[in-house]
């Protein structure tokens, strides 16, 4: 896996910068994202990850187009599991994921309003969800405290931070062609230990992408199996199509 | 072109075999296309079993409730209520309720209810899907001379006595249905569940 | 088996001559299939026709299914589609099927105009033929885009405001065009509103119309074939065309193995790359409507692209949506603007076939050019490829008259 703590490369062009100075931007193209390597037929991660989204994701960002009875059926879980470990509300089983809390208040006190999560792992890629969950760091400039190297100027802080620590950027300064200078963020400091490794923290956001991909296409967990039997089908259909073209065929000379 | 030498029974056999896969093709396609008209999880959520306070339930009177979008009707009878029963016994379709797919067992008896007094039915008419009017007064009715107190549908006269039963000579077809219901204890009823160990 | 006929085999025959007296379903299937005599010697591009006929088939199937559950209102139609994708039993595969099915319809029908632009399947006396494909195509890219607002995402919404703005470079009537098209100030509700009526009534009604139009027209003259024949010139003293065979069954069997192909590409992305990559589906699809905030890099679904890189590629506005329009347009005129004397590629002069490659080349260039950001040498490249789109139809009269053209066979070459 790809580090880029620290000792980081110079990734951030001083495009970037001057977009993120000028607020919230998708600067998806422009960052160098770290390749996420889910795998959401892996059932545990999956649980894992639903029990990290429900923790740690709920209290502001919902996911709207979820419920929690298709957690149970495709994650395996009993409505008693459910219910006692993924619903912190007067939620029932057959209902929506919704976020703790609402829309107007986050305006006010977030200064903007959590975006729902239902598909944000097919609009931003698992590989740009893993990137930026990794890259929070504190920033006193900002009302919020943080800051985050993929996506500048997110208001968001990092809610995972007793796990992951808290960090600071680490910049360097660098000349561009016509003699300006410019800082450049390459890479992060530890200010506190975290409750985890790197490698551990690593993995549980691993463990969260995976269920986001999944949470973007339930469907996909049976897409695939259901697949190869069309296929094989397919293969069979068009092998006795081709025997019965060659019989026709005979006729023509 | 000639048909000459042409093995008759291996173009047939190869035409039976590319029907016989292309059927099956076709019907296993078929298959997403009828499971899309089935409820989906959202009609299923909404379908979910309805919990009632029912204490706080005036004798005589009747509480609705939604359950999978259609009324279910509480009634707590009275006294009177449950002796006029026996009186227009004569007068209707299926009084000892035989016909078993219109209440669960456990509420196929006298009164049609697991209590006594606490009547629970689908308030739709057994004809043709009309709810009907509850009309617990036992005094005569335009419709009915000697009226005991019951259910009495507007779409097409049909009418029904204090347990859902059906009258003669109205054209519902059977009684009024007994939701599955059970009391989780003495004031709280889940509507839509079975109680445990019932069929 | 006897030759003597079972009650059963008996009362399908009276059935069936019962009808016949009153509908000439027996004339109808000789002329279209038992006895339509197509060249025997079609290849692998002439698959193309009977598939864009089945994609026809998944897309108007897969569509009435969708309505029932997708709700046409600006609030409502992105969550209605997530529903349908989670919700709805088996919705996704519906859903997919429909959005896979839309792109291969494109490269299906792609295809089935290059194999007619190579054969010289337009030439006399298949003028009209052509004609009713190039009006099924624009039905299709109507079609298409129409479709593409449904979903009501980022791309959905500005695609529309895009593309409906084209119609404002007209000039006079071209901002009021646009409102009316719109039918607000903005693409709205109401936008939304009457593409779902044109993309499921009016545009699919439209488009069966035209093809069997397309159909009948083919019928009456014959097909065309590789070798650019008129096998009607040799015929048996049964007046069947020597060099023809009968559409059924061996066509319907050839047939069949090309869906067993085609079928095995659909399946394999529906199942396993439903997304394409984010050239079937693109990301930013995926965000709901935002008429505040326009997404970074706004392109249309690859079947557009070779079109929207002419317009990009003409700084002025106008002219732009001229250039566009006219790429589309200026199809219609090639069957009189082909001077050739013989139709198939086969025989043509090595010229011919040079110009016909860098075509193709360059057309496909110019889908990758339009969905890209467009830098300067992007910008570039789609002039040149949009001025030689233009110079391969314009001075067709002329090229196609140049060089030496080989010698025609009598019969069809297998």
């Amino acid at each position: 896996m790809k580090r880029t703590i620290v000792k980081g490369r110079v990734l951030v062009s001083s495009a970037l910068l001057a977009l993120a100075a000028a607020g919230a931007v998708i600067a998806a193209g422009d960052v160098d994202l770290d390749h996420a390597q889910t795998d959401v037929s892996n059932i545990a991660a999956l649980q894992r990850g639903a029990k990290l989204f429900v923790n740690y994701c709920q209290g502001c960002h919902g996911s709207q187009y979820m419920r929690y009875s298709r957690l149970g059926e495709d994650l395996g879980l009993t409505e008693e599991q459910i219910e006692e470990n993924l619903i912190f509300n007067d939620a029932k089983v057959g209902d929506v994921i919704l976020s703790a809390m609402d829309g107007a208040d986050q305006q006010v006190w977030l200064g903007a309003q959590a975006p729902d999560l239902s598909v944000v792992a097919r609009s931003r890629g698992v590989d740009w969800l893993y990137t930026y969950l990794r890259q929070f760091y504190i920033d006193p400039s900002r009302p919020i405290g943080w800051n985050n190297k993929a996506y500048p100027n997110a208001n968001m802080p990092n809610v995972f931070w007793e796990m992951q620590g808290v960090r600071k950027a680490v910049y360097e300064t660098h000349e561009k062609e016509d003699g300006a200078e410019e800082k450049v963020l390459v890479g992060f400091e530890q200010v506190t230990e975290g409750t985890m490794t790197e490698e551990e923290f690593d993995q549980t956001m691993l463990d969260l992408v995976s269920y986001l991909e999944y949470l973007g296409e339930p469907a996909k967990l049976q897409r695939e199996s259901l697949g190869i039997w069309v296929l094989l089908y397919l293969a069979l259909f068009t092998f006795v199509a081709y025997l019965l073209k060659k019989e026709f065929w005979k006729d023509v000379k | 072109m000639s048909n000459e030498g042409v093995d008759q029974g291996r173009r047939k056999f190869l035409t039976g075999s590319m029907v016989v896969v292309g059927g099956v093709g076709a019907a296993g396609a078929a298959v997403p296309f009828i499971k899309m008209w089935e409820p989906s999880a959202k009609a299923k959520a909404a379908g979910a079993p309805v919990e009632v306070v029912v204490d706080k339930l005036e004798p005589g009177q009747l509480l609705q409730v939604e359950w999978r979008g259609q009324p279910v009707w509480i009634v707590n009878r009275t006294k009177p209520m449950l002796d006029g029963l026996p009186q227009v016994r004569e007068r209707l379709q299926d009084p000892d309720s035989e016909n078993t797919d219109q209440q669960p067992e456990y509420a196929n008896n006298e009164y049609r209810s697991v209590k006594p007094e606490m009547l629970v039915l689908v308030g739709i008419c057994t004809h043709l899907g009309c709810s009907p009017k509850f009309i617990p007064e036992m005094t005569a009715q335009p419709f009915d001379s000697d009226w005991k107190g019951g259910f009495f549908c507007p779409c097409h006269n049909s009418r029904f006595d204090l347990a859902g039963r059906v009258f003669s000579g109205v054209p519902a077809p059977a009684n009024l249905k007994v939701p599955p219901h059970t009391y989780l204890d003495s004031s709280r009823l889940l509507i839509g569940v079975n109680p445990e160990g019932a069929a | 088996m006897k030759e003597a006929n079972g009650p059963v085999v008996r009362a399908l025959s009276d059935g069936l001559s019962w009808v016949d007296q009153r509908l000439p379903v027996v004339d109808a299937w000789n002329k279209h299939l038992g006895q339509y005599w197509a060249p025997k010697n079609f290849n692998i591009w002439y698959y193309f026709g009977s598939l864009a006929l089945l994609v026809l088939v998944n897309q108007l199937v897969t569509g009435i299914w969708l309505t029932m559950h997708y709700k046409t209102s600006a609030a409502e139609a992105f969550a209605s589609v997530e529903y349908i994708m989670r919700d709805v039993p088996w919705g996704w595969l519906v859903r997919y099927m429909h959005s896979t099915g839309a792109s291969l319809f494109f490269v299906v029908v792609y295809l089935h105009m290059f194999r007619g632009l190579i054969y010289g399947s337009y030439q006399k006396p298949r003028e009209l033929i052509w004609v009713f494909g190039v009006v099924i195509f624009l039905l299709l890219m109507a079609e298409a885009f129409m479709g593409y607002v449904l979903p009501w995402g980022q791309m959905s919404y500005w695609g529309a405001q895009v593309i409906i703005s084209l119609f404002g470079a007209i000039p006079f009537v071209g901002e009021g065009l646009a409102e009316w098209i719109r039918g607000d100030y903005l693409v709205s509700d109401a936008t939304l509103n009457r593409f779902f009526a044109l993309h499921v009534v009016a545009l699919p009604l439209a488009l069966i119309a035209l093809i069997a139009l397309h159909i009948l027209a083919l019928h009456e003259v014959g097909s065309n074939n590789p070798d650019g024949i008129d096998i009607k010139k040799k015929k048996d003293e049964n007046g069947k065309p020597l060099d023809g065979i009968a559409f059924h069954p061996y066509y319907t069997v050839k047939d069949l193995v090309g869906v067993g192909f085609f079928l095995l590409l659909f399946a394999f992305i529906i199942f396993f790359a439903p997304e394409m990559g984010g050239w079937f589906l693109e990301h930013d699809n995926f965000v709901p409507a935002n008429p505040l905030v326009t997404p970074e890099h706004i392109k249309p679904v690859w079947y557009f692209t070779p079109y929207y890189a002419m317009l990009r590629a003409i700084p002025d506005k106008l002219m732009g949506v001229l250039v566009m329009g006219g790429a589309v347009m200026i199809l219609f005129a090639v069957p009189w603007l082909d001077r050739s004397p013989v139709r198939s590629i086969r025989y043509r002069p090595m010229l011919t076939k040079v110009l016909y490659a860098i075509f193709a080349v360059s057309f496909v260039w110019l889908g990758w050019l339009g969905a890209q950001t467009g830098s300067t040498l992007q910008t570039i490249l789609a002039r040149v490829f949009t001025l030689y789109y233009f110079a391969f139809f314009l001075l067709m009269p002329w090229w196609t008259t140049m060089g030496e053209t080989k010698p025609v066979p009598e019969r069809v070459t297998s």
